[in-house]
């Protein structure tokens, strides 16, 4: 491959990557999936797994469940093809990668403060600790309220209104919220 | 790879139809955390069935695939453990199903995950940071109703002891558990066992509820096809759908 092609496949793999900023997560607008740390990795051409046939692939964008269960996952691999394509990129293709699994960790410092704004606590900087369950271990992560601060907060139900969500009261504003579960 | 095939397929068809009776429950909470908490945990087990049966139907090289091992199977061609598609009776029955469930398959997915197959880990891997919330939310459910009221505790003992007969198949071992753990592929179940009982013993404990006697009478079957009664009348809601609109998508 000669220089310039090198260099138009990077050029190219940039802008993919900025034109992925601006798909939002279905269930959380107000975050991208790239924000999220769902886009593991943009690949241009055609990837050896993909049929060597389907010359049509100009893209390969891999993908990551956030939950196994994540209902959102199909409407995203709809979005980034649409996005693409109307910045004229047709060939997409979606690939789906479970290991390493997702984590919070991935979140950006900008799609956190973005959660904060919108209202949902951002995860704590510990991720979950699979390494024991033994009710002696500590439990439910300390959080900020969103709204007012105070780390006088509750945790109402491990489980939210969406798999990556708990729901917590704060004890000094007393309004409930939203906390994105270190995952 | 045949055993593979059905060791596989087994979690799969557990996730499923533990997720199936849970679903059962959307929208009917005693309350509504407990309703959300529920088809939360529904949610997740449907999505870590969806990655086993997938690999399941790989594995068996039958051109099958991951919906239709899920829809167009019969009760004695579904393995998954008595244990899940027993009813969802009381919450009580529904909590301490979960909370032996959970237990098992958070030191089973532990175990998985160090598994001589790299698809298998990666799968387990996934799956128990979902599984821990799980576990530590039935868990602490537990020694809440059985450290309760009068009537919570008596409903908790009831479930326990009700539901204490079909934990022994948690941990019992066929021809393709072997072959699995020959192969490094997965853990000895007894192993599985000692763990589960100790986690077990101390959340009963901290609850003030009796453990039934470890050696008691069990019933299995289910891993082979042999199911309870209820089976069925699940199987016939869930695959509705496929049964009487074949090959019906969206």
């Amino acid at each position: 491959m000669n220089a310039s092609a090198s260099d138009r496949r990077l050029q190219l793999r940039e802008q993919i990557w900025g034109w992925l900023h601006q798909v939002p997560d279905p269930e959380i607008p107000v975050i991208s999936v790239v924000d999220l740390g769902i886009v593991r990795d943009v690949q241009i051409g055609t990837p050896a797994n993909i049929d060597a046939a389907d010359q049509e692939v100009q893209c390969t964008v891999v993908i990551t469940p956030t939950y196994s269960g994540c209902p959102a996952m199909n409407v995203i691999s709809k979005e980034i093809i649409a996005v693409l394509q109307q910045h004229g990129v047709s060939g997409v293709a979606i690939q789906t990668r479970l290991s390493p699994a997702w984590s919070t960790d991935w979140m950006s410092e900008h799609g956190r403060n973005q959660l904060k704004d919108y209202g949902i606590a951002p995860p704590a900087q510990q991720v979950i600790d699979i390494s024991g369950i033994s009710r002696k271990r500590l439990q439910a992560p300390k959080v900020a309220c969103p709204h007012c601060g105070s780390m006088h907060t509750l945790c109402v139900s491990q489980f939210g209104s969406t798999s990556c969500k708990s729901l917590y009261q704060c004890k000094d504003c007393l309004e409930p919220f939203d906390y994105f579960k270190a995952h | 790879m045949l055993d593979k095939a059905t060791y596989v397929r087994r979690l799969g068809d557990n996730a499923l139809i533990l997720s199936q009776r849970l679903s059962e429950w959307c929208g009917k909470g005693p309350a509504l955390e407990e309703d959300m908490a529920l088809t939360n945990v529904a949610l997740d087990l449907i999505g870590q069935a969806r990655l086993w049966l997938a690999y399941a139907a790989e594995l068996e090289g039958a051109g099958r695939s991951e919906d239709q091992l899920a829809f167009l199977r019969d009760a004695h061609q579904f393995s998954n453990l008595l244990l899940v598609e027993q009813p969802n009776g009381n919450y009580a029955d529904t909590l301490v199903r979960q909370f032996f469930f959970d237990a098992w398959h958070y030191f089973l997915l532990n175990e998985l995950a160090k598994s001589s197959d790299p698809r298998i880990v990666e799968i387990a891997l996934k799956s128990i940071k979902e599984v821990t919330y799980h576990v530590r939310r039935s868990g602490d459910l537990i020694v809440r109703l059985g450290d309760g009221t009068d009537l919570s505790r008596r409903m908790v003992q009831q479930a326990v002891d009700q539901l204490w007969m079909y934990t022994g198949e948690l941990f019992s071992s066929d021809a393709a558990d072997q072959a699995m753990v020959q192969e490094g592929a997965a853990p000895a179940t007894e192993m599985i066992r000692t763990q589960w009982l100790q986690h077990v013993q101390e959340i009963l404990g901290e609850a003030t509820l009796q453990t039934p006697p470890a050696d008691a009478w069990m019933q299995s079957g289910g891993k082979q096809g042999k199911h309870t009664e209820h089976l069925g009348y699940l199987l016939a809601e869930m695959q509705f759908l496929q049964r009487a609109y074949p090959g019906a998508s969206w």
